[in-house]
């Protein structure tokens, strides 16, 4: 029988089931939101849109600055050079494992875009004191991690423009959602 | 209560003598009256939260024991869902999963702001939130990961090992798309951003048709505040979708024409799939059901009556029909399931066996009202690649019974 997920957006993402829901007649609509301005709200903002790299602050780092910023607060959990640490797996490597049984996954062999690298940092890394690093030292850090895994030069620079223009090898490797990909059957006697 | 003590010992003693001089008789022993019964229990005191009984200390939420992670930040615990009856999660052992621990957030001073592709940014306050007219809802909450250490062969043994990442719970909150109304989307408008207010600003990019159709701005579960391992003060509820698109703590909301395509989408949640590829976007938690009694850990007591239950559930909307085999998947019998049978939530079904003391093979199948069918891990493995820890594992799960009543996992065994 197959089955469908029913409706799916106009980005063509499947949503599974859909209302209508109940609705409660109101003699009122309220309103209670507190108007900002978005101003008011650039220390919250701060998504990349990583395909264009849209939303990448100002500044510069380069990959010998990323180096000495990974050292004093990256190492301790990630391990000399990205290889791994106590608490995490390595950073480095990976590119062209995934046609393997074992897929390495690190920011040079999964990531898609390289502002994906600038936006996790920032909004979570070092993972004792996120939203700490100023834009120049994400920059750098980002810059010593790509170049560790072979994606750019030893005398890099990263700045908006350059970060969004680093080609990642797994550019095109996404699918969209294209589920259900199973067509069990309900057999009830003799199955197998 | 320690004052007590010494008197309820004197009565325990009496007892076990009164107990002592009677119980030669033949057949069962005669009842003696229970402590419990002679002298007064606890008084009520003037407030205090209830906590179940210390005799239930075993029913507990457990951290990640399979996958053992070197950190317990970006961690998980599970549900034990061999000791939950009904539909149901009680607050204290919904599951977690944390990418930075878990905050303790003042709801005095957290503000949510929504912001990007409106036509003017707002910020709410916790005590402005709870004053819109609310919704609750009744569904099921699942990890993305829920399975990923058993998918070939078994690692785990109980059903809170290999299922735990799944809880019942009935939320209360605000729709998301009144407050996004109030803010006016404008119509370019496609995909929202939610981001959490925790050590790891965990956010992800959600399509703007589910946000209005049924997403929920919750500051409730089960009939009181998020606990703070649940996104205390309010927390997004994506219903039907996986666990961590439903951001906890949240802060944040955005309106953007395109998704961010950001870690939490990319490098992670997506599932590997032939000739390299990734599958990304793939957030409605597939029908899929679990036997929890019996399940793998539990001893049987002997030949004769069990009940067979378990829960079923789907993203895609109600549990049509569950099917259950003894036999490994040879043979099916279908389940009764249990009213109510709600939309994106789990659904408990049950069905009786006189056990023979022969060996056997438990299986469930749910179907849900797509008519999609709950697959075998090998049907699954004809689509995707399944190398490693793998994401939205709905296989059917066996469990084996030997003839010492012993059940066991049984994955990629039958």
């Amino acid at each position: 029988m197959g089955g469908s997920m029913t409706a799916k957006s106009a980005s063509g993402i499947p949503l599974g089931s859909t209302g209508p829901h109940a609705v409660q007649p109101l003699p009122d609509k309220p309103r209670f939101g507190q108007p900002m301005s978005e101003a008011d709200l650039a220390a919250w903002n701060i998504d990349i849109r990583t395909p264009d790299g849209r939303g990448l602050p100002a500044g510069r780092g380069s990959v010998a600055e990323g180096r000495k910023v990974y050292e004093a607060k990256c190492v301790a959990c990630h391990g000399a050079d990205a290889k791994g640490g106590p608490m995490y797996g390595t950073m480095v490597g990976g590119i062209g494992s995934f046609t393997t049984n074992t897929r390495v996954l690190t920011p040079g062999s999964m990531y898609p875009y390289a502002p994906i690298l600038f936006d996790y940092i920032r909004r979570a890394m070092p993972m004792d004191r996120p939203q700490t690093l100023s834009a120049d030292e994400v920059y750098a850090v980002s810059a010593y991690l790509l170049n560790l895994n072979g994606l750019v030069s030893a005398d890099a620079v990263m700045d908006a423009a350059r970060l969004a223009q680093v080609q990642m090898p797994n550019r095109n490797g996404f699918l969209l959602d294209d589920r259900p990909d199973t067509r069990a059957q309900r057999c009830m006697t003799s199955c197998k | 209560m320690a004052k007590n003590s010494g008197r309820r010992d004197f009565f325990r003693k009496t007892a076990a003598l009164a107990g002592g001089a009677v119980a030669a008789s033949a057949g069962a022993a005669p009842l003696p009256v229970p402590p419990s019964a002679q002298e007064p229990g606890r008084p009520i005191p003037e407030a205090m939260y209830g906590m179940p009984s210390k005799y239930e200390a075993h029913v507990a939420r457990r951290r990640s024991d399979v996958l053992k992670n070197r950190q317990n930040w970006s961690d998980w615990s599970m549900t034990p869902l061999q000791h939950q009856p009904g539909i149901i999660t009680p607050n204290g052992l919904v599951f977690e999963r944390h990418h930075a621990g878990t905050p303790d957030i003042d709801p005095a001073k957290h503000r949510l702001a929504i912001h990007g592709l409106v036509k003017q940014p707002l910020a709410f306050a916790m005590d402005d939130l709870v004053r819109y007219p609310s919704v609750s809802r009744f569904h099921f909450h699942e990890c993305s990961g829920n399975g990923l250490t058993d998918w070939l062969k078994p690692a785990s043994s109980t059903v809170q090992q290999t299922h735990g990442l799944l809880s019942g719970v009935l939320w209360t909150g605000v729709p998301a798309a009144t407050l996004l109304e109030e803010a006016g989307i404008d119509p370019r408008g496609k995909w929202v951003l939610f981001e959490g207010a925790d050590a790891s600003a965990h956010a992800r990019s959600i399509p703007m048709e589910k946000v209005l159709d049924d997403a929920l701005i919750v500051y409730a579960m089960n009939g009181e505040r998020l606990r703070p391992e649940n996104g205390y003060p309010v927390r997004a509820v994506i219903p039907g979708w996986e666990g961590n698109v439903s951001v906890k703590w949240l802060r944040r909301i955005k309106v953007s024409d395109q998704p961010w395509h950001l870690r939490s989408e990319t490098a992670r949640y997506t599932d590997p799939m032939p000739e390299g590829k990734w599958r990304q976007f793939s957030m409605v938690m597939e029908c899929k059901s679990v036997i929890t009694s019996p399940s793998g850990g539990q001893q049987l007591k002997g030949p004769g009556f069990y009940e067979i239950t378990g829960l079923a559930w789907s993203g895609a909307g109600r549990i049509r029909a569950v099917d259950v085999s003894l036999d490994g998947g040879r043979n099916w019998r279908e389940a009764m399931v249990e009213e109510p049978i709600m939309d994106k939530c789990l659904t408990r079904f049950k069905v009786g066996w006189t056990w023979d003391g022969a060996p056997a093979v438990l299986m469930s199948r749910a179907v849900d009202s797509t008519g999609y069918v709950q697959p075998a891990v090998q049907e699954i493995q004809k689509a995707r690649a399944i190398a490693g820890f793998v994401q939205h594992h709905n296989g059917i799960q066996p469990w084996s019974v030997n003839a010492k009543g012993e059940v066991r996992n049984a994955i990629g065994q039958a």
